[in-house]
């Protein structure tokens, strides 16, 4: 180890071996045999579950809880998986303190939800280290269907097109699939290259060719898909970032925290990431809970959100807000950005303190420094690459229903999409839809 | 504090929570450390005649019923009387009883059904010291086989017969201890008070199969891939052996023969129900082999904290309180009406008492918006399944109308007064109200 937590500016190797490994072990352990028996006797097998309500993908939850309970995990895998082929993942990811164990009566009555998360996750691994697919595909119906963008929204439309019967061909920019979840989600929420993983097993089912390196716009259009096969969907995301509009934007050490992030979660080795000493992140979402929490893990000695609005309006969750206190992250509200100073390179960030009024946000002219050789920038993701001709609503592509675009034959969801919050749970359910949609016009059903 | 010392048959011991014959009751060893955790008296482990002892498997002899979270609710055994010498277990009792004179010690007994074993054995018995003796009529299992234990307590003849000669050659205390595994407990209770039995004890364990294993197609306890019935006890039971003890304590037959209740008791609350059912005592086996001796302090803490609220200041004033309730369905106050009431602060919204009425009872509550459920009158027959089924306690209760109102499910005036099905008008053989 050749830096520390103190070494000034922007370094690697900042931690000893072993704390890396600890940082960025799974953040909470999967459950054992014993201990998911436990967990699962909590539920009350709810009628008209509000947690199934809650779920953006309608999980039969109290029924998998169930089936956990008198030793089929495998049987309540599958209960999942029907609903969300990327159970496995939602299991980690999912905000499931704003979604489904918000809701569950545990909470209610004992102020301690069913652990839903972390009962799911041990379903979906014990089916998934068999290394078992439950689904098989329905006879061929010859009708070919091209998905743009490999993520939750274009995953889950896949596979549910291939177990209709569908030729699917998948497109995606990037050089893997998986969209977000293998280059955005906290490492420590998908460790041991899980991702990766259950795309694979997900493509188990048949049916979906994946084509990576295939930008829409630069290698293919959409009036050539259009032409070339029955039905497109578009699952993008947002591949596009919101600039800051500080002064001093463009100096040496200002980046973007999805490119941090996603550098980080494709590093092979994390002790070869240059972090800074003080880090600031700006924004209030899951992005810059991730990019602040994962600096602190590569060994920033001082790390800090700046999130413009209140701690009641911040975007990411109780718990994530915790979770980053709980890693040593300061967390400064009501104040945003001024200019980011520095020689060349980033070495302080200015920043202004903030009131909410009727005429909106505005500053109250009292500023502050704060040291920042590393700032990053997590103020929101935006459409980029959407086709011609497409409309779009409020930054993203307008549809009706499940999924339908103003341009007949094709459907749209996810992150890209209006409507639904962007989560992978939504993105999968809006996939599932609008599969189902686009094979219910093709069959005439 | 109330007083928790007992007189069960001029026995007396510190409280009311004796040791049930069974493996807790086999030896020195254990019954030294009962006594001093607490427990007021003992039924040692059941005696066999002289000579070599039974032999029991050696494999599992247990199997279980679990609740959630592996709480043990039912627990099923293959094992056999004592597997000890006759000589050392009266050996070791004799020094027990003389080294704990103010605790209970009891005999339970089981030899062959004919006078000259009886006979045998009762003297050397009377030797121990012991307090009194309790004849195993009970065990469903290996011994009945022999002849001995359920097949004697199926047979009320035997039954009183055995107890004549007991009486006949033991002048201390005799308690007939009375198996479930027959359609009407109060036969086996009256041929063991008309042979002069000071007491009877009850239940033993019910005839059972836990489980199969279903791989290897055997029920468990499995013994090299074959299993047999065991004998069924613990918490699931109680029921069972409440409703024999209140049959017993309300026969007019058997009315005043003393009781010790035995099967389920687990906390303070079961016995003070048995003792409330007629019992003047309870025995206990499987809350101590689940949790230990230790279990008794909360019974004997549960107990007294409870009379002491009630203003009961001995266990006899307990004993039967509840026995003149128990009536028979007919006598049932069919002009009683109660509603189900929902407590919409304690609710959790699960939603259970909703679909338990709905799918398989009278459709009387409503599921309204926002998840708030609520009773309907005009349907509700007061069945109390929303009361089981709610997860928690008291959320639902059943609410009693006042006379003078109009139940909505049947338009009828609620009436204060009396009225069962035998004088019912729908009773084809109701005889006329006065
Ligand atoms: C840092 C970060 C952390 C997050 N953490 C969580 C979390 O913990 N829990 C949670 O539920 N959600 C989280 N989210 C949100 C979640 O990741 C997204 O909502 C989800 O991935 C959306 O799925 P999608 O399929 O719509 O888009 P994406 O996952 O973004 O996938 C879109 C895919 O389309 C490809 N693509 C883009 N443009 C083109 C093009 N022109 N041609 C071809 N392919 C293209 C991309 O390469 C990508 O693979 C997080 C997001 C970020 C950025
Ligand atoms: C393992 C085991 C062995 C038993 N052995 C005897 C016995 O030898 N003699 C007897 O009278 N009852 C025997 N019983 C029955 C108990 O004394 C008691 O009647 C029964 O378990 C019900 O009480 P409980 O529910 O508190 O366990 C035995 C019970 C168990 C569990
Ligand atoms: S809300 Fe909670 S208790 Fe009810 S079904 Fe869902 S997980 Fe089970």
């Amino acid at each position: 180890m050749t830096n520390s937590p103190f070494t000034p500016g922007i370094a690697p190797g900042r931690l000893r071996p072993e704390d890396y490994a600890a940082n960025f072990d799974d953040l909470h352990a999967p459950l054992d045999a014993h201990e998911a028996l436990v967990a699962a006797d909590r539920c009350y097998f709810c009628h008209d579950a509000p947690c199934m309500t809650a779920c953006p993908t309608s999980i039969d939850i109290p029924l998998f809880i169930r089936q956990i309970s008198t030793g089929t995990p495998e049987a309540a895998a599958k209960t999942i998986l029907e609903q969300n082929i990327l159970g496995g993942m939602c299991a980690r990811v999912c905000p499931t303190e704003t979604l489904c164990e918000e809701v569950c009566v545990r909470e209610e009555a004992e102020g301690k939800p069913v652990e839903i998360g972390r009962l799911q996750r041990y379903a979906t691994d014990t089916l998934m280290t068999q290394g078992v697919h439950p689904f098989a595909r329905a006879d061929a119906t010859g009708k070919r269907i091209a998905v743009v963008g490999a993520g939750p929204a274009g995953l889950s439309c896949a596979h549910r097109l291939a177990m209709k019967g569908h030729d699917v061909d998948l497109f995606d920019a990037r050089p893997k699939g998986g969209g977000l979840n293998e280059y955005g989600i906290a490492a420590y929420k998908t460790v041991n290259g899980f991702a990766g993983a259950e795309v694979d097993w997900l493509m188990q089912i048949g049916g979906i060719t994946l084509h990576t390196g295939k930008a829409l716009g630069a290698d293919l259009s959409l009036d050539a898909l259009k032409a070339g096969y029955e039905a497109v969907f578009l699952g993008m995301g947002l591949a596009g970032v919101n600039a800051l509009r500080a002064e001093g934007e463009d100096k040496d050490g200002v980046s973007d925290a999805v490119d941090f992030i996603a550098t980080l979660r494709q590093a092979g080795d994390v002790s070869s990431l240059p972090v800074g000493r003080n880090v600031v992140v700006i924004g209030g979402g899951m992005t810059a809970v991730d990019a602040a929490v994962q600096s602190r893990l590569l060994g920033a000695e001082n790390v800090t959100i700046l999130y413009r609005r209140s701690r009641d309006d911040m975007p990411a969750s109780r718990f994530e807000q915790d979770l980053a206190a709980s890693k040593g992250v300061r967390l400064v509200f009501n104040a945003r950005p001024v200019r980011v100073t520095g020689n060349g390179a980033a070495q302080a960030l200015e920043a202004e303190y903030t009131v909410s009024g009727p005429d909106g946000l505005k500053g109250t002219g009292e500023t502050f420094t704060i040291p920042a050789d590393q700032v990053l920038k997590a103020i929101g993701q935006t459409l980029q690459g959407a086709p011609d001709g497409v409309s779009i609503e409020g930054g993203k592509i307008a549809v009706t229903g499940a999924g339908r675009t103003s341009v007949a034959g094709v459907w749209a969801g996810g992150d890209c999409a209006g409507g639904g919050d962007d989560l992978t749970v939504t993105a999968v359910a809006e996939g599932r839809d609008a599969a189902e949609d686009i094979h219910t016009s093709l069959t005439g059903g | 504090m109330a007083d928790l010392t007992t007189n069960f048959l001029g026995i007396k011991s510190p409280n009311p929570f004796w040791l049930a014959s069974a493996p807790p009751t086999d030896k020195e060893y254990n019954v030294r450390r009962a006594y001093d955790a607490g427990w007021g008296g003992v039924v040692w482990k059941t005696l066999g005649s002289e000579g070599p002892p039974v032999v029991n498997v050696n494999g599992p002899r247990y199997g279980a019923i679990y609740g959630a979270d592996r709480r043990l609710l039912g627990l099923n055994n293959i094992e056999l009387i004592t597997d000890r010498p006759l000589e050392v277990n009266l050996e070791e009792m004799t020094r027990v009883k003389k080294d704990y004179p103010d605790h209970a010690l009891i005999a339970s007994i089981m030899v062959p059904c004919d006078e000259a074993s009886w006979k045998a054995i009762l003297p050397r018995v009377a030797d121990t010291g012991a307090d009194g003796i309790e004849l195993n009529f009970g065990c469903p299992h290996g011994m009945s086989e022999r002849g001995m234990g359920a097949a004697v307590g199926q047979v009320p003849e035997y039954i009183q017969m055995v107890t004549e000669w007991c009486k006949q050659y033991y002048d201390r205390p005799v308690i007939v201890k009375l198996t479930p595994n027959i359609t009407d407990v109060r036969k086996p209770a009256r041929a063991a008070k008309a042979g002069g039995a000071d007491a009877v004890s009850l239940i033993n364990t019910i005839s059972s199969i836990t489980n199969v294993n279903l791989d290897t197609m055997s029920p468990e306890p499995s013994i090299d891939g074959k299993g047999s019935h065991g004998g069924y006890c613990g918490p699931a039971v109680k029921p069972i052996a409440l409703n024999m003890v209140a049959e017993i304590a309300r026969d007019p037959e058997t009315y005043g023969l003393p009781i010790s209740g035995i099967g389920g008791v687990t906390t303070w609350r079961d016995a003070a129900e048995f003792l409330s059912l007629g019992a003047g005592n309870v025995q206990v086996c499987t809350a101590a082999m689940t949790y230990g001796f230790k279990v008794v302090q909360e019974m004997i803490s549960g107990l007294s904290q409870w009379m002491d609220e009630k203003g009961y200041t001995s266990v006899d004033q307990v004993v039967g309180r509840a026995v003149p309730n128990v009536t028979d369905w007919q006598y049932l106050n069919l002009n009683y009406v109660a509603k189900a009431k929902i407590d919409q602060d304690a609710c959790i919204k699960c939603g259970r008492c909703y679909i338990a009425c709905e799918d398989t009872s009278h459709q009387a509550i409503w599921m309204k918006e926002g998840r708030v459920f609520e009773v309907n009158d005009a349907e509700c027959v007061a069945c109390n399944l929303c009361v089981d089924v709610c997860p928690v306690e008291g959320c639902i209760t059943m609410e009693r109308m006042e006379a003078g109102t109009t139940d909505p499910r049947t338009g009828k005036v609620v009436s204060d007064d009396y009225a069962n099905w035998t004088t019912h008008p729908n009773n084809p053989g109701a005889t006329a109200a006065e």
